[in-house]
C-alpha cells in the first residue's frame, strides 16, 4: 500500500515537474494540475495509510486521521479554483498575444 | 472587546461581497462600499495595536471552537502592527485609484477588498492551515488586480505569477502535509511545544517541512534565488495597485519572522537566509540602477527592501529583529509612495510616462517633485527619515551578532547605490528635457483623493521618524514577544507548556 502510493505520487511530481517547465502554457496548465493531484495524495499519506478501517465515527474498529481528509478537502476546492482562473487567464493571454508561449516571442516587436 | 480582532477579517469580506452583489455593477456604490470599509479599518487598527501594547498576547477561537482543532486568530504586537500598516497603505492605495485605476474594469473594489482580507487573515491566523488559505485569497485577487486593466504586459505578467505561484502553494501543501505527518498538528501554538520534543526518526520529516516552508515563504518575500518575478510583475502593475502589492511581499517576510522564531528556530535557518538577504540586495541594487523605467526602478527597490528587512531577521537576535519590524512598516509606505508618486508622473509626462529618458519639460507646480523627493529620501533611507535610523539599528545590529562586515557591504553599498539610482532618475524626469517632439501633454489636474492618497503615506512617513522612539519601543517589545515563543502558547492553548526550549 505504502510502495503503491508512493509510486503514484511520484510518478505525479515526475510527470507535473516535467510538464510545468515547457514552454506552453497549456502544457504547464496540465502540469500544475498534476501536482495538485500528487499533492492531494501526499497529505492523505501525511494522516498515516490505514487499510479497512472504519469509515464513521460511531462504528467500531480502528479509524483513520480525518484531518487530512478536511485538508485535501480545502486543497481540491482552492487548486479547482486557482485553475479555473489560470485558464481563463491564459485564454485571455492567448487573445491578447496570440500565441501561448510562456515567454514573449523572442522575435515579436516588444521591447 | 476581544472580538475586535475579526473585525480586518469581517470588514473587508462583507464589503466584498456586498460590494460584488449589492449594487448591480454600479461603480459608485461599489467606490462608496469600499471606501467606508476601508476607512474603517483605520480606527480598528488602532485599537488592536492599543490592545496589543498592552502587552498580552490575545488568541480568539473562531466559534468558540477550542484552540488546536479551531480557527485560531492570535493578536500579539507583530499582527496588530502589520494589519495596521496595511490599513494605512491600503487607504492611501484606494484614495489614489478613485476616479482613475477603478474605472479601466469591473469590480476593482471587490477585488481590492479580497485582497485586504488575505493580507489581514495571513497577518492574524494562529494555524498553517489557515496560512495557507488566507495566502490563496490574496494571491488570486492579486493575479486578478494585477491583470486589471486589460494591457498585455499585465495579463502576461498575470500568468507568470499566477504559475508561480501556484508551484509555491503547491509546495506549501507539501510543507504542510510533512509537518503535520511529524508533529500531528497544524496549529502554530502546539507545533512549537510538539517541535520541542519530537522523536528522532520524525526529526528528517520535519526539518524538511520546514525548509519547505521557509522556501514557500521566500518565494512570496521575492528572496533571492526566488524573487526573479517580481520586477515584471510590479512594475506592469497600475500605480496603486503597486502601492497595495508593496504590502504583499512583507507578508513572506512576517510569516518567516513568525514561523522562524515560533516553531522553526530548531533549523538555525538565519545564517541562509542572511546569505540570501546579501544576494538579494546585490541584485535589486543592480536592478535599480539598469532600470529604464521609473516603476521599474521601483520595483527593484521593494526588492532590497526584502533584501534590508531579511539580513535584519537574518542575525536572528532581538536588535535585529526589532530593526526588522521598524523597517517593516517604514520600508512598505516608502515604496508604495514612490509608486503612487510614479504613477502620477508617467500621467504628467504624457507619451514618454515613465520611461527614464529626456521627455517633454516638466510643467508642474512644486508639489509632485517635492512629493518624489521625500519618497525617494525614504527609499533610500537617508536622514532625517526614519529609513536612516531603521538602517542603524540594522547595521547595530549586525556588529552585535559579529557579522560586521558582510552586511555593511551589502547594506551601505545598496543605500548608495539607490541614491544614485534614484538622483539619476528625479534629474531626468524633472529637469532633462528631450527634443521638442511637438507633444501637447495636456497636465491633469491632481484629483484631491489622489493628493490625500500620496500625502497619507508622507504623513505616515514623516510620523514614523518623529516617534520614532515610540515606535521602536513598540518594535523592540515585538521582538521580545516573537523571541519568547511561551507567551504565544500560553494565550493560544492556555497551558504553560512550551516553555522549556
Amino acid at each position: 500500500m505504502e510502495l503503491l502510493l508512493a509510486l503514484g505520487i511520484g510518478t505525479l511530481v515526475a510527470a507535473g515537474v516535467y510538464l510545468a517547465l515547457r514552454p506552453r502554457l497549456f502544457s504547464v496548465l496540465l502540469g500544475i494540475t498534476l501536482l495538485s493531484y500528487a499533492v492531494n495524495l501526499f497529505l492523505l499519506a501525511s494522516g498515516g495509510l490505514m487499510v479497512d478501517g472504519a469509515p464513521l465515527s460511531n462504528l467500531p474498529g480502528p479509524h483513520p486521521d480525518p484531518l487530512p481528509q478536511a485538508l485535501i478537502l480545502t486543497a481540491i476546492v482552492i487548486s479547482f479554483g486557482m485553475t479555473a482562473f489560470l485558464i481563463v487567464l491564459t485564454l485571455r493571454a492567448v487573445s491578447e498575444r496570440g500565441h501561448d508561449r510562456v515567454d514573449e516571442d523572442p522575435g515579436s516587436e516588444e521591447p | 472587546m476581544n472580538h475586535l480582532i475579526l473585525a480586518p477579517l469581517l470588514l473587508p469580506l462583507a464589503a466584498g461581497v456586498v460590494a460584488l452583489l449589492g449594487g448591480r455593477g454600479s461603480l459608485r456604490f461599489e467606490r462608496t462600499v469600499g471606501l467606508v470599509a476601508t476607512l474603517a479599518l483605520l480606527p480598528v487598527s488602532v485599537l488592536l495595536v492599543g490592545a496589543a501594547s498592552e502587552g498580552l498576547v490575545v488568541a480568539y477561537d473562531v466559534g468558540d471552537w477550542a484552540a488546536p482543532f479551531g480557527i485560531t486568530l492570535v493578536l500579539d504586537r507583530l499582527s496588530a502592527w502589520m494589519v495596521s500598516v496595511t490599513a494605512l497603505v491600503a487607504t492611501a492605495a484606494l484614495l489614489f485609484a478613485l476616479g482613475r485605476s477603478d474605472t479601466t474594469g469591473r469590480h476593482f473594489h471587490a477585488l481590492f477588498q479580497f485582497q485586504l482580507l488575505g493580507i489581514n487573515g495571513a497577518f492574524l491566523t494562529g494555524d498553517l492551515f489557515n496560512l495557507f488559505v488566507f495566502f490563496e485569497v490574496l494571491l488570486i485577487a492579486s493575479y486578478a488586480l494585477l491583470s486589471h486593466g486589460s494591457r498585455p504586459e499585465r495579463t502576461s505578467a498575470a500568468v507568470h505569477v499566477a504559475v508561480i505561484n501556484l508551484l509555491g502553494s503547491t509546495l506549501f501543501l507539501v510543507a504542510v502535509g510533512c509537518l503535520y505527518a511529524a508533529a500531528g498538528t497544524l496549529n502554530f501554538a502546539d507545533l512549537a511545544q510538539r517541535a520541542a520534543d519530537l522523536p528522532a526518526d520524525r526529526l528528517g520529516l520535519w526539518q524538511a517541512g520546514g525548509w519547505m516552508l521557509l522556501v514557500v515563504f521566500a518565494l512570496k518575500a521575492a528572496l533571492l534565488p526566488l524573487g526573479f518575478w517580481l520586477p515584471g510583475a510590479y512594475g506592469a502593475a497600475d500605480g496603486a495597485v503597486a502601492a497595495l502589492f508593496a504590502v504583499l511581499t512583507k507578508v513572506g517576510v512576517v510569516s518567516i519572522m513568525r514561523t522562524g522564531t515560533l516553531f522553526l528556530p530548531g533549523l538555525d535557518a538565519g545564517p541562509v537566509l542572511w546569505a540570501a538577504a546579501l544576494a538579494t540586495l546585490a541584485i535589486g541594487m543592480t536592478g535599480m540602477i539598469a532600470a529604464g523605467r521609473l516603476a521599474q526602478l521601483v520595483a527593484h527597490s521593494v526588492v532590497v527592501s526584502v533584501g534590508v528587512l531579511l539580513v535584519a531577521v537574518g542575525l536572528s537576535s532581538g536588535p535585529g529583529l526589532a530593526a526588522a519590524t521598524y523597517y517593516l512598516a517604514h520600508g512598505t509606505l516608502a515604496t508604495a509612495a514612490l509608486f503612487l508618486v510614479t504613477s502620477r508622473i508617467a500621467m504628467v509626462r504624457g507619451e514618454t510616462g515613465d520611461l527614464l529618458e529626456a521627455g517633454p519639460a516638466f510643467r508642474g507646480r512644486v508639489a509632485l517633485p517635492t512629493a518624489f523627493l521625500l519618497a525617494a529620501v525614504a527609499v533610500a533611507g537617508l536622514p532625517p527619515l526614519g529609513g536612516f535610523m531603521a538602517k542603524l539599528a540594522i547595521l547595530d545590529a549586525a556588529v552585535q551578532a559579529g557579522r560586521t562586515a558582510w552586511s555593511f557591504a551589502a547594506v551601505l553599498a545598496a543605500t548608495l547605490l539607490s541614491i544614485v539610482a534614484l538622483a539619476r532618475a528625479g534629474t531626468i524626469v524633472f529637469w532633462k528635457v528631450g527634443p521638442d517632439r511637438g507633444e501637447t501633454v495636456e497636465l491633469p489636474a491632481w484629483r484631491p483623493t489622489a493628493v490625500a492618497g500620496v500625502g497619507l503615506l508622507l504623513a505616515g512617513l514623516v510620523g514614523l521618524a518623529l516617534y520614532a522612539g515610540a515606535a521602536f519601543d513598540f518594535a523592540s517589545a515585538a521582538a521580545r514577544q516573537l523571541l519568547d515563543p511561551g507567551e504565544y502558547v500560553l494565550a493560544v492553548l492556555g497551558t504553560a507548556g512550551g516553555g522549556d526550549r
